[in-house]
């Protein structure tokens, strides 16, 4: 095996946030991710929605998850990364995980972990 | 440009387009050529213009198929999109052929009614070919062209209602006898001569004969059909339903109300002499008032209600206006188009949730907009247009409400006991689009 140990972080946050966020990681040399839109509720629960005269409660909220594996050392600068810029001080800004991944395989080459990256 | 120089031009291209109608007949046989060098005033322009009118306004209608069905798919959940397409451009095309078929001349037999005043020519296919016959005043395949849309709109308005829990082929065989036979018989007791028109009722472009009896034709069915599956929970709870696409449904509203200028302008009939022209112009802008008015109230009275203003209801709104103005939309004044539209947008509000607390699922709103709306155009008429009467009105409208009720529910009984209505539940939950089409709207996520 070669290639440094990888983890993976996952973090759900505002759509609004995805933008910079982006930014933010890649001037910290992130050099990917994998962005899904995704519904979800915390803490902040939902809201109230009315169509057609009925009112109906919305209890998954809108919310983007990334996730980005990297070399360990990366790790927890991306997390605070994220932390950081994605926080609005509202209820609702997300959570982020992280995870140790077994390896990593770059399709194209077969390179792993962090060779993979 | 100023206007006396928009006037000369006018006033030039009209010169010059006279100037070339004789040139046309010439080009096209050598006799006709002699007839007009002979007898140049002999060009009939009122058998012309009221054709131009007919033609007009059949394809702004034509057009409203088109509202019907963007509003529709909008308000239909992404599930069954493809199925309301489907409805929508397979009812038009029915319409069509059962119109020419035995509709026409059922709703215009002359004098050849079946039961006089009540049922005119059955199984009479309309023919149109041959010489203009300029005693008539228009070209009759203008006059099939135009009648046939109103048709359609009829078999329009009951795909919205019945919206995702009904099977293609049963809704399509009930649009074949609503479009061949229901709308046929009911609009010739008024417009075909029959007992209505003679009782002096009145209904101009069509607030019974077409909404309210789409209306009545769609009520029926969703209370046989019964709500879409988990409409209404065992607590009494209303769960909404958002519809797909409010883009698509306010594209379709703004079609319908291009199409309702044909509607209710293209109704006057005539378009030959001065007198004609104004009165289309009147109805034109009485139209564009009442919808207005409709659409504005209806926002006010959301916001007012519900703290938020809800689009789906400002949509119906204007629709409403446009129904409320069709029985009368010449005689009143743009004050009375506002005011009569305007209680359009408030019956909108009141019926809505009034349906859901009788759990009467009208997936887009068609029973206020068409049924109830269309009743409070037709009562609205003896406001501002003599020698009608409120009692003859409401006869007119009790008349041909009990007619499309009872018939269109024995046709939609005999379908449900015979090849059934509704689709499994499993079929319903999974969407019409995948489970009896096997064609989704929106099917980028596998096959992008």
């Amino acid at each position: 095996m070669k290639g440094k140990d990888v983890k993976l972080i996952i973090a759900a946050i505002k759509p609004f946030k995805l933008e910079e966020v982006r930014e933010a990681l890649t001037t910290i040399g992130v050099r990917g991710m994998m962005v899904t839109e995704i519904k979800g509720f915390g803490s902040q629960s939902g809201h109230t929605e009315i169509y057609r005269g009925a009112e109906y409660a919305v209890n998954f909220v809108p919310k983007v998850r990334l996730e980005i594996v990297v070399s360990d050392s990366l790790a927890d600068a991306v997390v605070e990364t994220i932390r950081t810029t994605a926080k609005t001080d509202k209820i609702g800004d997300g959570k982020i995980f992280v995870l140790d991944v077994q390896h990593a395989v770059r399709v194209r080459t077969g390179e792993i972990n962090d060779d993979a990256l | 440009m100023n206007t006396p120089m928009k006037l000369a031009g006018l006033a030039t291209l009209g010169a010059s387009l006279f100037a070339s109608l004789p040139a046309w007949a010439q080009d096209a046989t050598a006799e006709a050529a002699e007839v007009v060098a002979a007898a140049p005033a002999a060009v009939d322009n009122a058998f012309i213009f009221n054709t131009l009118l007919f033609l007009i306004g059949g394809f702004l209608v034509f057009w409203m198929a088109a509202g019907f069905a963007m509003l529709e798919a909008g308000l239909v959940r992404s599930k069954n999109v493809t199925m309301q397409l489907t409805k929508n451009i397979a009812l038009f095309a029915i319409a069509s052929l059962m119109y020419w078929i035995v509709g026409y001349n059922l709703m215009y037999p002359g004098d050849a009614w079946t039961m006089t005043g009540y049922v005119g020519q059955l199984f009479s296919a309309k023919t149109i070919g041959g010489d203009p016959d300029l005693a008539t005043g228009y070209s009759a395949g203008s006059d099939f062209f135009f009648q046939l849309m109103f048709c359609a709109t009829t078999a329009s308005i009951v795909s919205g209602t019945l919206a995702e829990r009904i099977k293609l082929w049963p809704f399509l065989i009930f649009t074949v006898v609503l479009t061949g036979f229901l709308y046929p018989i009911e609009a010739s007791w008024q417009w075909g001569g029959g007992w209505l028109s003679e009782a002096g009722f009145s209904d101009f472009a069509g607030s019974t004969l077409v909404h309210a009896a789409g209306g009545f034709a769609a009520l029926s069915g969703a209370l046989i059909l019964g709500p879409r599956l988990g409409k209404y929970t065992k607590e009494g709870r209303v769960n909404p339903m958002p519809g797909s696409n409010l883009a698509l449904a306010t594209l379709g509203t703004f079609v319908l109300w291009l199409g309702w200028f044909g509607f209710n302008g293209a109704s006057q009939l005539a378009l030959g002499t001065e007198v004609d022209a104004n009165a289309v112009s009147i109805i034109f802008a009485n139209t564009n008032m009442a919808a207005s008015a409709g659409a504005v109230v209806a926002m006010i009275l959301s916001q007012l209600i519900y703290k938020k203003v809800d689009l789906t209801m400002v949509l119906n709104g204007a629709l409403a206006g446009l129904v409320s103005i069709t029985a009368g939309p010449l005689d009143p004044s743009l004050f009375g188009a506002v005011w009569i539209g305007g209680i359009g947008g408030v019956i909108v509000l009141v019926v809505v949730p009034l349906l859901d607390k009788l759990k009467i699922d009208d997936v887009v709103g068609a029973i206020p907009v068409h049924l109830v709306a269309g009743f409070w155009g037709t009562m609205a008429v003896p406001f501002y247009t003599d020698g009608t009467s409120f009692g003859m009105q409401f006869v007119g409208f009790a008349a041909i409400g009990l007619f499309m009720f009872v018939t269109s529910g024995i046709v939609w009984v005999v379908l449900k006991s015979t090849m059934g209505l509704r689709p499994t539940q499993e079929d319903e939950m999974m969407g019409l689009d995948k489970a009896e089409l096997g064609l989704e709207a929106y099917p980028e996520f596998t096959k992008g």
